[in-house]
């Protein structure tokens, strides 16, 4: 099941560029969180600050708070526990190309140790039917390659991996933004079947998207939370201006 | 300021529904000028602006749906685009009212005058002026204008309760009387009808520029009071 996510006070750094200033925000368990915004306002440093990726750059610095669950995520694990906790999926999809389609979903697993044969058998079904890819690929999990798949069932596969190491948490940075209209509907109808499983974020900047899948949305600009509400409020009558005049297209 | 030509459309589409707006008003002025001075004329005239106002109404709607697909507008746009769709509606049927009422100027030629206990040109007066309120309330983007009309409906409202009581009364004691006293209630309902799209109107300005949904609040609120009684 998903937890809650609990930010507070965070900042982030790219060197000297201060990129996220004082966020406060609670993304609720269980529901679909989009986060909006121009482009270079912060989000996607901001679902990398939920997993430690920020830190992976050598110029980046985070302070403030992060807790998953009852888990400070800077205190009181490692960035590889935190991972497994929260998985991730890019806009762009990213199979290991040289893998099959079966060690692709397992490899997350494999890394974590897990060699029972039957168990990585259950946990990629499990993991492809819950990223409603089962149907498409059973009869070649381990003939073809990850990468020979098209790039929607590229996407699922790597959804697929990311569920495959149970995460609470689900980080979608434009998961269907290089997908033509019928591969981003099934990332959608996805996104709405997980989210009894688990807490997502999703970055987007298809407005309409985060109208179709997210409870909550949160509006960023220049590094800050300008607004976070219901996704039905922020799209039908937003509380800020600057949130106005952003999803009327009058800027950005 | 980005989406120049998306701003335009919007622009004229608010154009169009003042053109529409403009028609609506004159057809129910003018129904009321046909009532009042029996000239059968102005009836003609009513009649053929009702033909605009539904060519209007098309064009309109056809306009709003456009920019529905094709801009995929959001918050007060949206909401700008779903009250031109109502408003323009109601105006359609604020001519089918004006009609009514010319209607009822001709089957009047055919019947003896008489003085009836109805005070028909102030209610005409009172409705028509909800309408251009609430036409202004649009142009302006003003709700406090828009919520100005809405308390104008409930004088409307007694009126056409009044009018009902004593054209009963009429019908009961002077029967001979009865086809001029159901023709005078049938303008009244025709009257009423029209306050209670000006109130639409105003109800739709107030959601576009405030977001907030006003219709039906009265009974709404009675009725969570009611169930709230229910359940202590």
């Amino acid at each position: 099941m998903g937890v809650g996510i609990e930010v507070t006070n965070l900042n982030a750094w790219y060197g000297t560029n201060h990129t996220l200033q004082d966020i406060q925000l609670h993304i609720p368990a269980n529901h679909a969180t989009a986060l909006i915004g121009p482009s270079g306002c912060g989000k996607s440093t901001f679902v990398r600050c939920l997993n430690r990726m920020h830190e992976t750059n050598p110029i980046a610095r985070v302070t403030g708070s992060v807790r998953i669950g009852d888990i400070d995520i800077y205190q009181d694990a490692s960035p590889v526990e935190i991972r497994r906790r929260v998985g991730m999926v890019f806009q762009r999809p990213n199979p290991f190309p040289t893998m099959s389609i079966y060690d692709n979903v397992a490899s997350g697993l494999k890394l974590n140790g897990y060699s029972n044969k039957k168990h990585l058998d259950e946990i990629v079904e499990r993991s492809l039917r819950n990223s409603a890819l089962w149907d498409e690929v059973k009869d070649d999990l381990k003939k073809k390659s990850g990468a020979s798949l098209s790039g929607g069932q590229q996407q699922r596969m790597c959804i697929a991996r990311a569920l495959a190491v149970d995460p609470e948490v689900l980080l979608m940075d434009e998961p269907a933004s290089a997908l033509d209209p019928v591969s981003t509907s099934k990332i959608e109808d996805l996104i709405f079947e997980l989210k009894s499983q688990y807490t997502i974020v999703i970055v987007t900047h298809n407005m309409q998207q985060a109208a179709r899948v997210a409870e909550k949305t949160g509006f960023f600009l220049n590094g800050r939370m300008v607004e976070f509400d219901s996704t039905h409020k922020i799209f039908t009558n937003p509380s800020d201006k600057r949130t106005e005049d952003y999803i009327t297209g009058r800027f950005g | 300021m980005t989406r120049i030509r998306f701003q335009r459309s919007l622009d004229d589409l608010k154009e169009k529904l003042l053109v529409m707006a403009g028609l609506a008003e004159q057809a129910i002025q003018r129904a009321i000028e046909a009532y009042r001075v029996r000239d059968l004329s102005i009836c003609d005239l009513v009649n053929r602006s009702e033909v605009a106002i539904n060519r209007m109404e098309r064009e309109i709607d056809q306009a709003a749906l456009d920019l529905l697909a094709m801009e995929q507008p959001m918050a007060i746009d949206l909401r700008f685009i779903l009250a031109v769709i109502k408003i323009n509606s109601d105006l359609e049927r604020v001519g089918d009212a004006a009609k009514s009422i010319s209607n009822r100027v001709r089957t009047m030629e055919s019947m003896a005058q008489a003085e009836l206990p109805v005070d028909i040109p102030r209610m005409a007066s009172l409705a028509a002026n909800m309408v251009r309120k609430s036409l202004q309330a649009f142009i302006d983007g003003d709700a406090e204008i828009a919520q100005s009309v809405l308390s104008m409906d409930d004088a409307v409202d007694a009126m056409n309760r009044a009018a009902h009581r004593t054209m009963t009364e009429v019908m009961a004691n002077d029967s001979h009387l009865a086809p001029q006293a159901l023709n005078a209630l049938m303008v009244c309902r025709s009257l009423e009808r029209v306050a209670d799209h000006a109130t639409n109107i105003a109800e739709d300005v107030i959601f576009w520029v405030k977001g907030a949904d006003v219709r039906h609040k009265a009974s709404i609120e009675a009725a969570a009071k009611t169930a709230a009684k229910l359940q202590q």
